[in-house]
């Protein structure tokens, strides 16, 4: 028994006994704060002088912009800067490049392609003036048809919405495809049971708590940008900003203080950022654009919204043979999915799942739509959670087809353990897991053949109850450089460690937490390699004036990329460390044992030095060891070599009102290997997030419109997020397979449970309602949508 | 941050006050309760008013369930927090407890009152249904005294009311008779959601057994809250059965104007009606003969 103190309170945890400082259950060091409402948002920065921005913002799909009259809005007392697009372009400034190498207007100039989309921008002395002021700008537009559903956005009279790109006359984004069509075909045709569903992924959307939003305070004199915003990724935003706007890179300085919640949603620059950054330019003034919940869910970053063709070739007797998918992807207006350069459709690839296949292929088509751009990795690793819907669900089908136990099914296809690294037939090397045993596991916590007992009970009563499983492979810690670069900025993160004289450190990293408990983590892993205790080191983050350049946290690539750059670092002090202790000692260093936090002479007991000995020796007086310098500190860049493949086995139980069909989940087993576990009480936290989202995806959340084009989801009244009500006890277990090539075998494990949630809830649904006839029924299962499965015609939500 | 348009604001501590402010101001004021619907309006810019009359300073003069021989009155500005704790009013009514557990969340039953329910007129407000199913009546004074206008009378279409530009609702009348339970029930996609359907019912029996009369309201599937008048000629006279319950389940299906909305197909609602119409009619006769409280 251990007891951790945290912020002078001892809590004692079972399982960190024989690692008094390092991995293990620990209380989070940022938490006190968070608890305490002490918390610091970009809303909560003050500046003097500060000045307020409001957007006005298009309320149509697709229209013409005639004229923006502005004259009313800049007679408002309070009112101090009124900016059109057309003023923006004056300064080249109207169109911004997004994500995916297209651009993305700042401020329209010629249509509106979206609702919500930013037409014109007030500054004023305080927010509530800001916002009256846009009710003053008058706008002319002429209304253009426009293109809602994805499916008629190729059709030859389909109107073309981006006639601002030269030479565009259709509505085509992209098409990719991955796999051996070919080979594929072949297994296809000679397979004994072939079957195909249509499956939607919905539009869905991050939903932070908090909304996006930044402070932009421009010092003439210095010539220096100051910009506080909402973002995952601090640095690449500072790198981009230098690129659009001209600034010099080493005069712009981005914060990213608190975050309330990211899930993707704040890895884009959006042009509420660059109205900020261009107001404090013209005012001279610190100015905050803080956009409120409407805005933040009609215009900022979707993410899913694939229109997918699931195809699964299996034998007679189980054996799973190929996977095929055609996907029809809608971008919205602008593409601003937020993936590698080579990877227009993320990671989708992974769609093969964790199935030993002999062929497989994706074929997709990525269309412009008049809706809010995105396709943000929403808790996904980009489109991951697409990939494991789409195997997950198809694998489920195939089961019905045969009449096969689904976990049956799955063993019998599994990667096996001996055939790490794995190389899929899309061209994915999976570099370590154990699949069995995690399945097995969590079929024994779920009391998997007793469900299906009391599953038979009931329907024999006329109940409805139903099992789902899911079993994902992620794709996680994005990425190796020379495959992986976002606008050519290479996937590698830095990190720089210092420790001081009293033997108390300092690590800075270049990845930014949303609430993911960075500060304990990474505090964690420098003390498992160092032996210095968490609380004794400080960790910096968010500020690219104070940290060295990275990409930022999405996509699950904290722990697997700069996770490893800590353990890294650590272990290069610790390498100077020994050197030191050598000197100390007076043996030389191949006579040193490491113990953690200690230095000891082989074979005498007596004779050792502590880190904080060494750390003092190297800051002190008197010399140190020919050749090496003073101060105790090191700096990495951390390349990955590859992806971390987490895995994980999720068990659904549901019950169906038979007369009121609505869905509630009784039970959810979640067993996850995530390889070695570095704090397990933030694992099960983001696991339980990550399941509460899958819940709100699977059963209630989706950015519908009409056919007009309005948003109907622009409030959470209509855009529906779970609350505890919603969700059950989450029953959570795990297995260890370590990354083989991750310096402590971490694996990234944030997203996770959103990947291989939804799954696992609609294949239990689905089990549910398969006495009706039923084999499919798309989220979100409403009690609406549920009962028109109970009466074998449940509609799709496009 | 949704920011209100301009508009300026007043505290009021009478009714009288209220009245008066009212008859000054005409239809460019409006009065706030709890404001947890308003509110939002205004935050939206949705509803735009020159003059906010507040009148959380009358929750003593009308805060109160007051419990008297055949009947139960309760003062317009009660929240929804006290009418769920009213041991009395769940003895009485116990349709109140049932909808109150399922309104909103608890930051909301704190403000909310009976009377700004009411007052919204949304079609998919639980309390009106609640007060429909009940066959409450609204006491409403003006400039000119008071004046009574029973439930079905109260709303005039979605999101209007009896209540005159110079009025304000005061207290909500339920008269009280023997033998007689009552129950609620909703459906929502998410805990503090708005209804998909949700429906109401009171029973009362005669000394003999049968059916004295039946109420049901109906949320969400109507512009108003839907009273169904033809449930009670359907039950009246007959003993409690659960034909009887489908009968009226068939009638309320038949009776309701649902559309398709984002919460669900026209057609989904009207098999609610049906479905909730029967349970909360069994729980009700269950609960007079002390099977379920």
């Amino acid at each position: 028994m251990t007891a951790v103190a945290a912020n002078g309170h001892r809590t004692a945890f079972v399982d960190n006994d024989r690692k008094p400082a390092g991995h293990g259950r620990m209380l989070r060091k940022e938490d006190p704060r968070f608890v305490r409402g002490r918390g610091r948002y970009v809303d909560d920065l003050q500046l003097p002088g500060m000045l307020h921005l409001a957007i006005l913002r298009s309320p149509l799909a697709h229209a013409r912009v005639l004229s923006v009259d502005t004259a009313l809005a800049e007679a408002h007392p309070k009112v101090r800067l009124v900016v059109t697009g057309a003023m923006l372009a004056e300064k080249g400034l109207a169109w911004m490049p997004t994500l995916s190498n297209d651009v993305q207007a700042v401020l329209a100039t010629d249509k509106v392609r979206f609702q919500g989309q930013e037409v014109a921008f007030v500054v004023a002395e305080d927010r509530y003036a800001a916002r009256d002021a846009l009710e003053l700008i008058d706008v002319e537009y002429e209304p253009l048809d426009p293109v809602i559903d994805v499916r008629t956005a190729l059709s030859p009279e389909a109107p073309v919405i981006r006639d601002d790109l030269e030479g565009k006359s259709d509505n085509h984004v992209f098409d990719w495809e991955t796999g051996d069509a070919a080979a594929t075909e072949e297994v296809f045709r000679r397979a004994d049971v072939v079957v195909s569903q249509d499956i939607v992924y919905p539009r869905v959307h991050p939903a932070p708590m908090e909304t996006c939003g930044a402070v932009a305070d421009y010092d003439a004199v210095d010539g220096k940008l100051t910009l506080w915003s909402t973002t995952q990724a601090p640095h690449a935003h500072r790198t981009l900003y230098a690129i659009v706007a001209g600034l010099p890179e080493h005069k712009i300085r981005v914060v990213s203080p608190d975050i309330g919640g990211g899930f993707g949603n704040k890895v884009p620059i959006y042009p509420g950022y660059v109205c900020a950054i261009v107001a404090s330019l013209l005012t001279g003034k610190p100015v905050k654009w803080v956009e409120d919940r409407a805005e933040n869910l009609i215009s900022t970053g979707f993410a899913r919204d694939y229109i997918m063709r699931g195809e699964i070739a299996a034998t007679r007797e189980g054996r799973i043979l190929a996977v095929r998918t055609n996907v029809l992807a809608d971008h919205g207006a602008f593409n601003g999915v937020a993936a590698p350069t080579k990877y227009p459709a993320g990671f989708f690839g992974v769609f093969t799942g964790s199935y030993d296949l002999e062929a497989a292929y994706c074929k997709m088509t990525a269309v412009y739509t008049n809706k809010a751009p995105g396709g943000v990795a929403y808790a996904c690793s980009f489109r991951i959670t697409e990939a494991v819907y789409l195997v997950e669900r198809i694998v489920d089908c195939l089961a019905a087809e045969l009449r096969m136990d689904p976990i049956e099914l799955r063993m019998r296809n599994f990667i096996r353990p001996e055939q790490f690294p794995y190389r899929t037939k899309t061209g994915w090397v999976y570099d370590s897991g154990n699949y069995a045993p995690t399945m097995e596991l969590a079929k024994r916590l779920a009391g998997y053949d007793e469900l299906r007992a009391e599953q038979a009970r009931r329907r024999a009563r006329g109940e409805i109850m139903g099992i789902g499983v899911s079993f994902y492979t992620e794709a996680v810690g994005a990425g190796p450089r020379k495959d992986m670069d976002i606008l050519g900025l290479g996937m590698a993160d830095g990190c720089e460690l210092r420790v001081h004289p009293t033997g108390k450190a300092v690590v800075r990293l270049s990845v930014q937490s949303q609430g993911q408990g960075h500060e304990t983590t990474f505090a964690q892993i420098v003390a498992e390699e160092l032996g210095i205790p968490p609380q004794d080191i400080e960790v910096v983050h968010g500020d690219t004036d104070q940290t060295p350049f990275g990409l930022g946290t999405y996509g699950s690539r904290s722990t697997p990329v700069s996770g490893a750059a800590a353990a890294l670092v650590a272990r290069k002090v610790r390498d100077k460390a020994r050197l030191i202790a050598s000197g100390m000692l007076e043996v030389s260093v191949a006579d040193l044992e490491w113990e953690k936090g200690t230095f000891r002479v082989a074979g005498d007991p007596d004779a050792f030095v502590t880190i904080q000995d060494i750390a003092m020796r190297a800051h002190g007086a008197g010399d140190l060891p020919e050749g090496v310098e003073g101060g105790l500190e090191a700096q990495i860049c951390y390349n990955p070599e590859n992806l971390t493949y987490p895995h994980g086995a999720y068990i659904c139980v549901v019950d169906i009102d038979p007369g009121t069909a609505k869905v509630t989940v009784r039970r959810f087993v979640a067993v996850d290997d995530c390889g070695t576990r570095i704090n397990p009480m933030i694992i099960e936290g983001q696991v339980h997030g990550g399941l509460t989202d899958g819940v709100g995806m699977a059963l209630m959340e989706m950015i519908a419109f009409d056919e007009d084009g309005n948003c109907l989801s622009g409030s959470l009244m209509d855009y529906l997020i779970p609350t505890a009500l919603e969700v059950p006890d989450w029953e959570t277990g795990f297995t260890v397979t370590p990354s083989p090539h991750h310096p402590i075998g971490a694996k990234g494990v944030g997203e996770s449970a959103t990947v291989g949630s939804p799954p696992a809830i609609v294949n239990a649904v689905v089990d549910a309602l398969s006495p009706f006839g039923i084999r499919h029924a798309d989220m979100p299962l409403t009690p609406s949508r549920v009962w028109e499965a109970m009466r074998g015609q449940p509609v799709p939500p496009v | 941050m949704q920011v209100p348009a301009p508009f300026e604001y007043q505290r009021v501590g009478t009714v009288d006050e209220a009245v008066a402010l009212l008859d000054r101001l005409g239809d460019t004021a409006r009065l706030v309760a709890g404001g947890h619907s308003l509110i939002p309006m205004m935050k939206l810019r949705l509803a735009n008013f020159e003059y906010l009359i507040d009148i959380n300073d009358l929750h003593d003069e009308l805060g109160y369930i007051r419990v008297e021989p055949g009947l139960i009155r309760i003062g317009a500005m009660t929240r929804h927090r006290e009418l769920l704790e009213s041991d009395e009013l769940a003895a009485a009514f116990p349709v109140f407890r049932d909808a109150e557990r399922v309104i909103a969340d608890p930051v909301v039953r704190n403000r909310g009152t009976l009377g700004g329910s009411l007052c919204q007129a949304d079609p998919s407000e639980d309390l009106s249904a609640v007060c429909t199913t009940l066959d409450a009546s609204c006491v409403i004074r003006g400039t000119d005294g008071e004046r009574v206008v029973p439930m079905e009378d109260f709303h005039q279409g979605p999101y209007e009311t009896a209540v005159g530009d110079a009025e304000i609702l005061t207290e909500v009348r339920f008269p009280v008779r023997p033998r007689g339970s009552s129950a609620y029930e909703k459906v929502e996609r998410r805990a503090g959601d708005w209804a998909v359907v949700s429906a109401g019912a009171a029973l009362w029996l005669d000394e003999s057994g049968l059916i004295a009369d039946a109420r049901v309201g109906l949320a969400a599937v109507g512009p108003n809250t839907a009273g169904i008048p033809g449930i009670a000629g359907a039950l009246r006279g007959r003993p409690p059965a659960e034909e009887l319950w489908a009968r009226a389940g068939d009638i309320a299906a038949e009776s309701c104007s649902p559309v398709t909305d984002r919460r669900g197909s026209a057609e989904y609602k009207r098999h609610l009606a049906r479905e909730l119409t029967m349970r909360v009619l069994r729980r009700a006769e269950a609960r007079i003969n002390g099977q379920e409280v």
